[in-house]
């Protein structure tokens, strides 16, 4: 159960980010469901299954996207990876370490997208890539992070509760 | 017989003074003592009457209180159900303006086959300009097939699977069209960008070109069938410097508010890269 939840949960949110959130942008941003997913199920303090979150949207998304295979895979991992050393750095204020996770994570992956999108395809304009999708997008991460921390930390504790110690 | 007598008697005369008080007191000959009375009839029944009401408010009141929040309840859900219904209904008319539209095109443009498909969503990436529709292999869409709406060129197929699709848009920043501008015989690439906009490329600085001119598909390269609209020219900037000029496009489509497109599935995109010669090393 505690593995197998990433399934339906991460399916559900790539369907939530192509059918929904990505129709809500911010000049040419808009959030990113599943990575926000990701890094809040990274930082549970009960939860070891951050890796296999990572590579199950990752392959979810690569099935969506017509980004480069890999792209949105090393996104992911970058920012499991990113997670886990924050939250053993942070680990009393959790919802602010969401928030020191998900702005480098969106520049991570948009990062990973930019320079395999300009080597595999066409070149993208560096300033207007930042200036009108990148940072728009890191803003539109931050608001729904926390939102998005309560569900998953709520969806946690339901899937692998405390043990309570005797 | 003389005790009857005297009993109806007795009675008569008291009706007849009874009467007569009243006829009295109504032709006003009683005027203080029968204000008097009367006002201290009234505040009796006054008093009566408001502890009555007020009793009865106590116990009726509650009673109405919850029949009112029932039936504004009630009418709550059914405001709440009509304007999910009118809600839907106003979809299903923009749906329908959008099909007549749609089945107008075909209409007059009856050289093509079309399949309609509805856009159900989009690249989750925000540097993809990408649409992803219902309709896929099992429908006979394959890749490649030219894309369109009412208004003019979308794109073209980009992947597909068993019952949907991938449409890679005019505005993808790695979209590349061979188009023409009308009335005149001008030839040039339209690019897309990250930000959706569209410029031409490859116009050399001497070629005169003007503000207005509808851009349509030249057919070129064989990826898109010719003459298809795309949009209008709403910008022209030339460098001394540069090689050729710049020239932005309005697009005619709007791109944000995709719905329903038309997959032309009669043209078969011609592949023309084998006959581009290699560089030699």
């Amino acid at each position: 159960m505690r593995h197998l939840i990433a399934f339906p949960v991460l399916a559900l949110a790539v369907i939530l980010q192509s059918a929904v959130v990505s129709r809500v942008s911010l000049l040419g941003g808009f959030a990113d469901l599943p990575l926000l997913l990701v890094i809040a199920w990274s930082l549970q303090e009960n939860v070891d299954t951050g890796w296999h979150w990572a590579i199950v949207a990752g392959v979810f998304t690569m099935f969506v996207s017509a980004l480069p295979w890999g792209a949105p895979l090393a996104g992911f991992l970058a920012a499991v990876f990113m997670a886990r050393w924050l939250q053993s750095r942070i680990w009393q204020a959790p919802t602010l370490a969401m928030l020191g996770v998900a702005l480098p994570s969106t520049f991570i992956v948009h990062l990973f997208s930019f320079v395999i999108l300009s080597l595999a395809r066409k070149p993208l304009p560096f300033v207007d890539s930042l200036s009108l999708i990148t940072l728009p997008s890191a803003l539109l991460n931050m608001l729904l992070s926390v939102p998005v921390f309560w569900l998953v930390s709520d969806l946690a504790r339901w899937v692998s509760p405390v043990e309570e110690e005797e | 017989m003389k005790n009857s007598l005297s009993r109806t008697l007795q009675i008569a005369i008291l009706f007849m003074v009874v009467g007569g008080i009243l006829a009295l007191a109504f032709g006003g000959y009683f005027g203080t003592t029968s204000t008097w009375l009367t006002g201290v009839l009234v505040d009796i029944q006054s008093w009566f009457s408001t502890r009555f009401v007020a009793i009865q408010d106590f116990f009726t009141a509650p009673r109405d209180l919850i029949l009112l929040r029932q039936r504004n309840a009630e009418l709550e859900n059914d405001v709440a159900s009509l304007q999910a219904q009118v809600i839907e209904l106003k979809q299903k008319v923009a749906e329908a303006e959008n099909l007549a539209a749609l089945v107008s095109y075909a209409r007059a443009n009856p050289e093509a086959s079309y399949i309609a498909a509805s856009v159900i969503g989009r690249d989750p990436s925000p540097f993809l300009h990408y649409i992803i529709v219902n309709i896929g292999s099992n429908d006979g869409i394959q890749r490649g097939m030219p894309v369109i709406n009412a208004q003019g060129l979308v794109g073209r197929v980009d992947a597909v699977i068993a019952d949907a699709a991938r449409i890679q848009l005019i505005t993808d920043p790695a979209s590349s069209v061979n188009v023409r501008l009308q009335n005149t015989n001008l030839q040039a690439v339209l690019s897309g960008s990250v930000t959706g906009d569209l410029s031409l490329d490859l116009i050399p600085q001497d070629a005169l070109i003007e503000e207005g001119g509808v851009v349509l598909t030249s057919g070129l390269g064989g990826g898109y069938p010719p003459d298809l609209i795309i949009g209008q020219i709403i910008n022209i900037r030339k460098r001394e410097a540069d090689l050729f000029q710049q020239v932005f496009v309005q697009q005619v489509v709007d791109f944000t508010r995709l719905e329903i497109v038309l997959i032309i599935t009669n043209f078969r995109p011609v592949n023309v890269e084998p006959l581009i010669p290699e560089p030699i090393p």
